[in-house]
């Protein structure tokens, strides 16, 4: 079980929220063609170690939340709003 | 349908390392003489410095597309590299289902092939893998799901894959332990596969790895792929915990790492790694033989030769390379398990596990070349790579033997995603947690 601490609501079990995938992708210019499109819906790096991504706090405040988790560990180090920019670490994080 | 090619005889191991044949004759004299006449199964080796085809992982699919290369294709000088020991990753991990019920017509024929491959595959490797063809029955709960199962039953029937509609009784009388009238979800109905069924699937790992062996291919294990070694077009080799090993193509078939070992080789994929648990219960007296699965949730059930029953749900719904699971599916598998069947609420669970997988961009598999030259997928199987080991295997090896694409398998091509042709099974989207 994840226990994720939403900024608003504090610490939750991970069955509050809705996985939302990959936040690290960002949408292209509207005219940067096909191949960068298509890496943009398709392509992930899918890293064995810090993930940046989205979970919906659906049961909760309803808001789009970003997170820095370990894919190996299922370690949260950081939890923000949508629009905070955040950085993964650079170790590996074991 | 395509007729299953005759095995071709495949000579022994030159190294007099071959197990024989197996037979009920060499049972009965083994038995007589006190066992000792055993030999391994397959061939430990040791890697020479240059292959002309390298196969990365040492699963289902790897070891049967080294077998296919060898017996199908006439390419012996094949290896085999795995991490650990064979056997041990997701081939040994699902819940052992084959079936070929499938909605879009490229992939039921695509299955379907495996499935004819599984009918003779005991007989072609000289192993008993237990293949059970005892049918899978999907029960539907609302009229719209009997509707959707009906259209897909018809599709399978216009490619000649037989399907059956069951009613409620009919639906009772061959699996009594169905509450078919929960009040929430009762049960409308089913649709059964009869070909469908499980197989054992350590002995497909070993099955292949044996059949392999005999016929000349290096399965190397304990040995990790590190690094990709390419020039500007195309891969040259690897490099291994066991020193570089150079190869005129290089196959991945590390489902769940597909991403890992592509961005080696400097390729992003359309795959995410997820985490799918498994149950399995006490063994318990023979109550369940047939395959079922929940249409009101994401559950299938069926009981081992042992006696235990084996089931899963769906997966955990977030990236993860961590072979185990979280409570919260296995809450919710329990629930199902209940729901659908209450007589099991008192059957302990013996033992859970996790296996990670490739989760596709459109919940669909990958067999296909790669931008870079001599680098094969084998790939993306979601959580249904082990129904498809022998036609993955099959089609793999004649990818790369002849390369170009078996016309069972060319709709699974890396370009299908940016070509917008995506096999979407259940219309999700480019999600790989909604498959």
């Amino acid at each position: 079980m994840l226990r994720i601490r939403c900024p608003w609501c504090g610490e939750r079990d991970e069955t509050e929220f809705r996985y939302r995938g990959d936040a690290s992708q960002s949408r292209p210019a509207a005219d940067a063609g096909l191949e960068a499109f298509s890496a943009y819906v398709y392509e992930r790096k899918n890293p064995r170690g810090w993930h940046l991504e989205w979970w919906l706090h659906v049961g909760g405040c309803r808001r789009l939340l970003k997170l820095v988790r370990h894919t190996l560990t299922h370690e949260i180090r950081w939890v923000g709003n949508a629009e905070d920019q955040a950085s993964l670490p650079r170790e590996p994080g074991r | 349908m395509t007729a299953v090619p005759n095995p071709e005889p495949v000579p022994a191991r030159a190294d007099g390392e071959s197990s024989g044949r197996y037979s009920g004759w060499r049972l009965l004299t083994e038995g007589l003489a006190g066992q000792r006449g055993w030999r391994r199964a397959w061939a430990k080796a040791t890697p020479r410095p240059r292959y002309r085809v390298v196969i990365v992982g040492g699963g289902g699919h790897g070891l049967a597309t080294a077998y296919y290369l060898a017996s199908e294709y006439g390419i012996r000088d094949v290896a085999v590299l795995e991490k650990g020991p064979i056997g041990l990753g997701n081939v040994g991990r699902n819940t052992t289902i084959i079936r070929s019920n499938y909605f879009l017509p490229d992939n039921i024929r695509f299955y379907d092939y495996s499935l004819q491959l599984w009918e003779g595959l005991e007989r072609r490797l000289n192993f008993n893998a237990m293949v059970s063809q005892r049918g899978t029955l999907n029960l539907f709960h609302t009229e719209a799901q009997r509707d959707l199962f009906t259209r897909r039953a018809n599709l399978m029937r216009l490619l000649g894959v037989g399907a059956v509609r069951l009613s409620r009784e009919a639906v009772k009388g061959m699996v009594p332990l169905v509450d078919l009238d929960n009040g929430r979800y009762p049960v409308l109905g089913g649709f059964l596969q009869p070909r469908g069924g499980t197989v054992r699937h350590d002995a497909v790992a070993w099955g292949y790895a044996r059949a392999a062996s005999q016929a000349g291919v290096d399965i190397i294990e304990h040995c990790e792929v590190t690094g990709m070694r390419r020039d500007a077009r195309r891969v040259t080799g690897v490099d291994t915990t066991r020193g570089l090993i150079e190869a005129d193509t290089i196959c991945l078939a590390v489902a769940g790492h597909s991403s890992q070992l592509a961005a080696m080789a400097g390729l992003t994929l359309p795959i995410e790694t997820h985490v799918l648990q498994a149950f399995v219960s006490e063994a318990i007296k023979p109550v369940l033989d047939v395959v079922v699965t929940y249409g009101a949730g994401h559950f299938y059930i069926s009981q081992s030769d042992k006696g235990g029953l084996v089931f899963g749900g769906a997966i955990d719904g977030y990236n993860t390379y961590a072979q185990r699971g979280t409570l919260p599916v296995a809450e919710e598998v329990a629930m199902e398990a209940v729901t659908l069947m209450p007589g099991l609420a008192r059957v302990k669970v013996l033992r859970q596990w996790g296996g990670v997988m490739d989760m596709s961009m459109d919940g669909s598999p990958i067999i296909s070349k790669t931008p870079i030259d001599g680098l094969i997928l084998n790939g993306g199987w979601c959580y249904g790579g082990f129904k498809a080991i022998p036609a993955g295997g099959m089609c793999t090896a004649h990818l790369i033997a002849r390369d170009a694409a078996h016309p069972l398998a060319a709709h699974l091509d890396l370009g299908r995603f940016a070509a917008g042709r995506t096999l979407d099974e259940r219309g999700a989207g480019p999600f790989p947690y909604a498959h």
